[in-house]
This record gives structure tokens, sequence and C-alpha cells, in this order.
């Protein structure tokens, strides 16, 4: 005999193969997740392919502001450290600064959406009227604002592109919500006596959940500009290296002015790959995880 | 529109019902701004003097001060009181225009907004009305050829340019137009808004600002009028196939008549309200571009605020910022129920 439970997970691997074998059919999606993984690689092995002593200024070898050269492929910085090795490192703390920032962001638009699409009333009207004002703020002012009161840091980045960028996931998981609860199957689940807890743990919650998969990987996109941008403009930790605080030293340094290429296009290439990288990758996943843009 | 579909309500009475109707909307939509604008406001105290916990320590952070000198900051600041009595005269100042006063540069920060107030409404005004203009227009014409190469062309730049960083788009530019690579020679000022040996006379200054204006404006241009682009683009795909297009036709109008005075107008109107809409991330490219370009702007302004950090001036910013587009966004609302014919009143 088995278990309801172990059907329903049989259903949901059973799904989770036909939404794979439809993600691999597009091209564009799979060159974005090949991208991503190649480039999430790359940062875990940096401490074991590179040595991180060529990241202390007081120890760097190379001349001040070089151009490529065979000894420094991509050139060097303003204290003669080479850019390579310095974009290089900037990965991980870019790409970590993106995932944590959207994995908290993903968590509170996912719990706002749930709560205002399953209990409607004064608590959803509540929730979507503070959902659409943080929609219509200025983001990136409110994001500086809250950065610079809480502190410089990875920390306080991560937190305020998570509060700024909430809302977009809230609206998508009420929406879903909403048209998962008209269902019968959750109507007679309530009727049996199922709680808040158990329609929205067992029922609403995996339904959302390849929704909220696919908007996770579109979220990463914006967070990873989010966190150079704030980088740049100085909120982060002054000692770390990140795309975002390179273009800040090429700028402050001067480095612009020099006319020093080989700096400037590293760090602001690594954004746009991992950006686009990330928007496709989520665009093939969207397109196969939501009923709305699903063929018939 | 409304009454040619629905002939048997006899029309003063309908009229009457929209009218009040309209007076309806227009006061839900006054209610919400000020709900949203309250927000901003309460939004500001919690954001700059509660999160901190000590706004002082967060100011003089890895300064040298006395006892005397933070306890002299705070009584100046009114740190010293209770919350809910900082709050209150918060909101009576507030009322009153007054925003405190800076601490890097002691001046009250309402005049240094005001001051900074022209200039970025000069950079996002001028970046907006051409990202539209050409927003639109290659919106347009990619709709109408669509699936063409033209179409994949436009369209992919435009999402590309999109998806790249504001700021380092704007390293970009000023590295290749301000300084000069290889064969281009550096042509525009690399920041600042005007230059000091700009002869007098009115003309000569407008013309230094013009020339300082180009490449701040075109950085903003290049990021925002993908948006404008793509609504355009398939609200317009969405009219391609209407029957009134066929009667257009039909009627023997050449196909550029077909565009420009049936598809087009039709397909503008979700556009229109767009341009307000979306002003909320103007705002936000334009806090970057003004930190690049050096644009003594508001953005400017934000950006020297958080460096030291002085919380005055960037709660000053935050306030008019977030208000401006809250304003924006009711504009658009108002508006768009202005130009929609289904719902105006006649």
């Amino acid at each position: 005999m088995t278990a309801p439970r172990s059907i329903a997970w049989q259903r949901r691997r059973a799904a989770a193969g036909r939404a794979w074998a439809a993600f691999r059919a597009d091209r564009a999606g799979l060159a974005g997740l090949v991208i991503i993984a190649v480039v999430v690689g790359l940062a875990a092995l940096a401490p074991v392919l590179t040595d991180p002593a060529g990241l202390d200024v007081t120890r760097a070898g190379g001349p001040r502001l070089a151009p490529p050269s065979w000894r420094f492929w991509l050139g060097t910085d303003e204290s003669g450290r080479s850019v390579l090795l310095l974009a290089w490192w900037g990965t991980r703390l870019s790409l970590l600064a993106g995932l944590a920032a959207t994995v908290l962001s993903v968590a509170i638009g996912t719990v706002v959406g749930l709560l205002a699409g399953h209990f409607g009333g004064w608590t959803a009207a509540v929730l979507l009227r503070v959902t659409d004002f943080f929609l219509v703020l200025p983001s990136l002012v409110l994001a500086i604002a809250l950065a610079t009161v809480l502190g410089r840091g990875l920390a306080s980045i991560v937190v305020a592109i998570a509060v700024t960028s909430w809302p977009t996931t809230a609206r998508l998981v009420r929406a879903q919500t909403l048209a998962v609860e008209a269902r019968p199957y959750v109507e007679r689940a309530r009727l049996l006596g199922g709680g808040h807890g158990h329609v929205l743990g067992r029922h609403v919650l995996p339904a959302v959940a390849p929704l909220v998969l696919a908007n996770t990987t579109l979220a990463v996109a914006g967070a990873v500009i989010a966190e150079s941008t704030l980088a740049f403009l100085g909120l982060g930790d002054p000692g770390a290296v990140s795309w975002g605080s390179m273009l800040k030293a090429a700028l402050d340094t001067g480095a612009v002015t020099a006319g020093a290429w080989w700096y400037l296009l590293p760090p602001g290439l690594g954004i746009v790959t991992v950006v686009l990288a990330f928007t496709l990758c989520g665009r093939a996943l969207e397109a196969v995880l939501n009923p709305r843009l699903r063929e018939p | 529109m409304t009454d040619a579909i629905t002939p048997i309500e006899p029309r003063a009475e309908a009229a009457e019902r929209r009218a009040g109707g309209t007076m309806r909307f227009v006061a839900a939509r006054l209610g919400g701004a000020a709900a949203s604008l309250l927000l901003v406001v309460v939004l500001g105290f919690l954001l700059f003097r509660v999160i901190p916990g000590d706004p002082v320590r967060t100011m003089t952070r890895g300064r040298p001060v006395s006892p005397e000198q933070l306890a002299e900051l705070r009584a100046r600041l009114g740190l010293d009181r209770p919350l809910l009595e900082q709050f209150v005269s918060y909101l009576g100042r507030l009322a009153h225009g007054d925003l405190g006063v800076s601490y890097q540069y002691s001046r009250p920060v309402a005049a240094l907004v005001v001051e900074r107030l022209g200039p970025t409404v000069l950079l996002v005004g001028t970046a907006t009305v051409i990202a539209v203009v050409l927003g639109l227009w290659l919106g347009a014409r990619a709709a109408w050829r669509r699936g063409s190469g033209f179409d994949r062309a436009v369209t992919g730049i435009a999402v590309t340019l999109w998806s790249v960083p504001t700021f380092w788009l704007g390293l970009i530019v000023l590295m290749v137009f301000a300084v000069g690579a290889g064969p281009i020679p550096g042509l525009f000022p690399t920041g600042g808004m005007t230059s000091p040996d700009t002869p007098p006379g009115a003309l000569a200054h407008a013309a230094d600002v013009a020339h300082h204006l180009v490449l701040p404006c075109l950085t903003l241009v290049a990021v925002i009028y993908a948006q404008y682009l793509l609504v355009m683009r398939s609200s317009l795909v969405e009219e391609m196939h209407a029957d009134y297009l066929t009667t257009a036709r039909a009627k023997g109008l050449r196909e550029d008549l077909v565009r420009r005075r049936h598809a087009v107008p039709n397909a503008l109107l979700p556009t229109v309200t767009l341009v307000f809409l979306h002003l909320g991330l103007v705002v936000s490219g334009a806090v970057t571009v003004e930190t690049v370009f050096s644009w003594p702007g508001l953005g400017l302004l934000t950006y020297e605020a958080l460096q030291v950090p002085d919380l005055p001036l960037l709660q000053g910013t935050f306030l008019v910022l977030a208000g401006a587009v809250v304003a924006m966004n009711l504009v658009a609302e108002l508006l768009y129920r202005a130009l929609d014919p289904r719902v105006r009143t006649p």
C-alpha cells in the first residue's frame, strides 16, 4: 500500500522531470545554466587555483596601472595588483551578495504574498498597500539610506537589497495563491478541517514553489546589479574586493580618466555575464513553470 | 465609446453617474497618495532615527570626538529627547519645510536641496523626453515589422543596454567620449555642470551647460529607453490584428498612415502613464549617473551625504526624491483616467 504523501511526491518528481525535459529544449536557458555553473565553479575554486597573497596591497609586485602583458594578462590596478586576480576574487563576493540578497528578498516576498493571498480582508488590504508603496519608491535611494544607517558592509548591502526588492515576488505569489486556493482540492482540505497552516504548507506552498523558483533566478540578476551599484557608491566593506568596489577604485584613483580600459572592462563584463546568464536561465524556467506563459 | 455601445442608458444620467465616479476616483487616488506620503515621512523617521540606534555614533564613526562634542551634537539634533517627542517635532518641522541642518555643510538641508533640484530636473527631464521619443518611435517601427531583422536588432540592443549596470555604462561613456580612446579625442567635459573659464553671458552659459549635459544625458537615455520601447512594441503588437486597422487599410490608406493615425494613438495610451510610473527607476539611474559625472544634482548630494555619513542631509534627499516619485505616480493615475476615452467624462 502506498501512502498518499508518497503518491504526492511521486507526482511531483514526475512533474519536475517533465519540467527539466522542457527546460533542456530551451537552448538559451541551457546556455545560461552552463555559464552560471562555470562562474560559480571558478568562484569556488579561486582559493585553490590562485594565490590570495596577490590581493594584498603591500605585497603586490607589479607596476602601477600597467596595460595587459604576459605577466599580467589583464594589466594591473593602481597599487600594482593583477586585475585578473581581483576580478576573479571579486566574483566570489558579488555572487555571494547577489544570492544572499535574493534568498532573503524572495523569502520576505513569499511570506507576504502567501499571507495576503490566504487571509483576505484587512490583512490583505494593509499588506497590499505596503507592497505597492515599496514598489513605487525609488529602490536605489531607499537602499542607499538603509545601507548607510546600518553601517557599511556586506550584511547591510544584502539587507538593503532584500528590503527594496521583495514586492514583485509578493505580488506574484499572492496572485498565484488566490488562483490555487480557488481550486476544489483546497476547499476540500479546508472542509475536512485543515487549518491555515495545513492549507498553506501542504497545498499552497508546493503549488507556488515552481513559480517562486523561476522568479528567484530572475531576481538574482537584479540583485547582482544592485550589489555592484551599492558597492560602487562606497557602501561595501572597504577591505573586500568585489566588482562594484573595483569600479569605485577605478573612478576614485583616476584610472578612468587615465584611460585604463583594462581596469574598467573585466568587472563590468563580469557583471553583465552573470546578469545575462541568470536572466536567460530565469526566462527559460519561467516559460516552463509559469502556467500563464505555457502554451495551451 | 461607451455611449456608442450602450445607447439604452439615458445620456444625462450616465454623465452624472460618471462625473460622480470621477470625483470618487480622484478622491480615492488623492487619499492613496496622501497615505503613501505619510508612509514616506514615517519611513524617513524610522530609517534615520530609530534603526541607527544612536545616529550620532553612526555619523562620527571612525573620527576622534570627545564626549562633550557627542552630547552637543545630540542636543543640536534633538536626539536627547524621548522618541515620541522627536517624532512630533519632526512632523512639525517637516510641515514648515524644515529638513534640519546638514552636518557636513552646516547649512539648512532644505536650502541645499533647493539648490540641487534644478540640475536634477534638467538632467532627468531631458533624458526622459529623449528616451520616450526614441523608445516610442523605435518601438512602433519594431512592432510594425515584428520578427524582422530590424525588430530583433532594435529589441536586442535595448534589452542588452537595459541589463548593463548604469554606473558601468557611465564609466565607459566617460572614458570613450570625455577622456578619449584611441583615435577618438576627448570631446566632452569629464564632469560638473559648468566650466570656470566660460565667458559671461546667458547664451555662453547655456551652451556650456548643454556641453556638460551631453554625456550624463546619453548614459541615462541608453539605460532607460528600453522600457518605453518594449511597452510600445508589445502594446502595438496587440493592436495589430484589430478590425479597425483592416477597415483603415480597406479605405485605401497607405500603410504608413494606418500606423501613424490609427494604430499608434491607440497603443500610446498604456505607454503615456508608464512615463510617470517608471520615474522611480529614472531617479535611481540619475543617482548613479550624477555620481559618475559629478553632475551637481540631488543624486550627487545623496552620494556626498552617504560618504560622511551626513544623516540629516541623506534624510532630506530621501524624503524629497521619494515624495517626488509618489507625486508622479498620482499624476500617472489621474492622467490615465483623463486620457482613456472609455472612462473620460464628457
